[in-house]
């Protein structure tokens, strides 16, 4: 039963006698998975298609068809003047927030998982539940006031500290997951022989739970990565944007859009998540940690 | 699997053995000060862009703060007005009948529906066609959100739309006559990796052998949903279900394809707020909005917790 669907040869040895009916409902039901799992395919497939062969045809069209190859339309990228400083905005953003929800997160994992906080739990869930329902959209508002009283419009920091405060929650809820399944007794015999707080963190907790700060760190860069609402709201001027607001930009002004320029860009600035993506299901297999998106 | 995302209380109680009771109070001699020490960080960013924002969007709503002009300067307070305009606009309330719409559409009926019939389907999958799609119905949710986006403009163009070439019918505008349901099925589309991959993990805590012995009981794969598999999964359910309507609520996407028209007929909550808020500039009765926002999706969270609760009484 491991790799078959339905039980198919089961009629011809069928004890009961109902044979025939059973193994035409069986049939169906076969018929019918198979026709549902090829209509998914199809169904999530089909818009994929375009950002396939868009890129290397040599006259792209809106439509999705066998391209005549070419890679020349990667040329188009050197020739616009954001469409890799943007990327590496992306970069800047994705990494700044990672580093910061990662190594806050795990400090206060840390804390929660070995010191016994009054209503700690508590805290833990309330705030999940907030950061769950208080997202950019319902704030927006505030979130712009905030910035601006703070000094922090158009401030690629400002966006990071304001990703990082949205993540921590559930990064931290995540980390002391895996704190919590971790045993002591490594800190307590690094105490006996003097360590401190920080060099147990670093040399004994850090190391054992490498797999979850792996886990939280791509879970932020997945997050970062793909946001487009926070650096839309806060960042003034093309310079600074990152990936996605250019992305966005480069269909929405400006009359007719470069179709050459839209599908490398959109290939390019997809490549990194999908890779990601492969990588970390490849060497851990994807393991369900809540979710990429938010 | 679905650690995180199985209900909270089930990992609490499903961790607590690992810990124990055993590691005494603070196995690592952290020390409460220390601890705090390690607290602080995340805290500050925490209470500053999570808990100020939240509060200040109630103090915002009382107030006819704008972006530009008199009323920037001097911010007044202005009560309750905001909420009674807000209340009496046909603007808001059709944006919050379209956000139903889209929320029961492509969250509840669209991925968590699809989300679990591709997940049933391939229960006792392991070859390569699981893989393949696994790996498609992933890409749809991890690709940034304004490339997908562009992908679906594309798609459903009028005149040179894959959709349109593929159905011989040019000249359909999805878009422009049909806005809603084109971004409810992009929300489908985009959305649906999440519920799969729980339901995945979801129904392998189903044995086997129950579906079986249904099966060969003569039971009909609805029969089998309902008196086997559902009982099992239910926090799995109303779990999805949270997470999902909570983010489909708020969701900004969709302001990527339509931007909300045309003549605001896919203008759904968030895209309202961004427009009203930052394109118009009313501050004060945006906030006023994202107020309401606020208290919705804080209802919805307290009937899962209610539900969730309901069914633990039972066990």
């Amino acid at each position: 039963m491991n790799t078959g669907t339905a039980p198919a040869p089961a009629p011809a040895t069928d004890p009961a006698g109902e044979g025939p009916t059973i193994a035409v409902r069986h049939l169906l039901a076969r018929i019918g998975r198979y026709t549902f799992l090829c209509a998914v395919l199809g169904f999530f497939a089909l818009p994929l298609l375009w950002l396939a062969t868009a890129p290397f045809d040599d006259t792209p069209t809106i439509t999705a068809s066998l391209p005549q190859f070419t890679l020349d339309n990667f040329r188009a990228l050197l020739d616009n003047p954001y469409a890799l400083s943007s990327l590496l905005n992306s970069v800047y953003l994705a990494a700044g927030t990672a580093a910061l929800v990662v190594t806050f997160a795990a400090l206060a994992a840390y804390a929660l998982s070995r010191v016994r906080v009054p209503g700690r739990d508590a805290l833990l869930y309330g705030l999940l539940l907030l950061s769950s329902i208080v997202t950019g959209t319902a704030t927006m508002v505030p979130l712009f006031e905030l910035a601006f009283r703070l000094n922090l419009i158009d401030s690629r920091l400002g966006v990071i500290l304001i990703l990082s405060g949205g993540l921590l929650p559930a990064a931290i809820f995540i980390l002391k997951d895996f704190m919590d399944s971790t045993p002591t007794s490594y800190e307590e015999s690094a105490r006996v022989f003097g360590a401190s707080a920080l060099q147990i963190m670093r040399h004994i907790v850090v190391p054992v739970v490498r797999p979850g700060l792996a886990t939280v760190g791509v879970w932020a860069v997945a997050n970062v990565w793909g946001n487009f609402l926070v650096p839309f709201l806060l960042l003034r001027g093309p310079e600074k944007a990152p990936a996605a607001v250019i992305m966005y930009t480069l269909y929405t002004e400006g009359g007719q859009a470069d179709l050459r320029l839209l599908s490398t860009f959109s290939l390019l600035y997809s490549l990194p998540v999908a890779l990601m993506f492969v990588f970390v299901s490849s060497r851990y297999g994807f393991r369900f940690h809540g979710g990429i998106k938010r | 699997m679905a650690q995180v995302t199985s209900p909270p209380d089930q990992v609490v109680e499903g961790r607590r053995p690992a810990t124990g009771a055993s590691p005494g109070p603070d196995a690592a001699g952290l020390g409460r000060a220390r601890a705090t020490g390690f607290l602080v960080p995340s805290m500050v960013l925490i209470l500053l862009f999570l808990v100020v924002p939240a509060a200040w969007t109630i103090y915002l709503g009382i107030t006819n703060y704008r972006l530009t002009g008199l009323a920037a300067a001097n911010p007044e307070i202005v009560g309750l007005d905001n909420y009674t305009r807000a209340l009496g606009d046909e603007r808001f309330g059709s944006s919050l009948v379209l956000t139903l719409q889209f929320v029961l559409g492509s969250a509840v009926i669209g991925q968590a529906g699809l989300g679990f019939a591709i997940a049933f389907a391939l229960r006792d999958r392991r070859g390569p066609l699981r893989r393949v799609v696994e790996a498609f119905v992933m890409l749809a949710w991890i690709l940034p959100s304004s490339v997908v986006a562009f992908l679906w403009i594309a798609l459903l163009d009028r005149d040179a739309g894959t959709l349109n070439t593929l159905l011989g019918i040019p000249g359909t505008a999805w878009l422009l006559d049909h806005p809603m349901l084109s971004i409810i099925i992009f929300n489908t589309w985009r959305g649906t990796a999440f519920s799969m991959m729980l339901y995945a993990a979801a129904l392998e805590n189903v044995p086997r052998s129950h579906l079986e012995t249904a099966r060969l009981a003569g039971a009909s794969t609805w029969q089998q949903l309902r008196d086997v598999v559902f009982p099992r999964i239910r926090g799995h359910v109303l779990t999805n279900l949270l997470l999902i309507s909570l983010w489909t609520f708020n969701d900004f996407a969709p302001f990527l394809i339509t931007a909300g028209g045309p003549e605001q007929r896919s203008e759904i909550l968030p895209v309202y707020v961004y427009k009203v808020a930052l394109s118009g500039g009313e501050l004060g009765f945006g906030a006023a909005i994202s107020f309401i926002m606020l208290l919705i999706n804080l209802v919805i969270a307290l009937v899962y917790l209610r539900m969730l609760g309901r069914r633990k009484e039972k066990a």
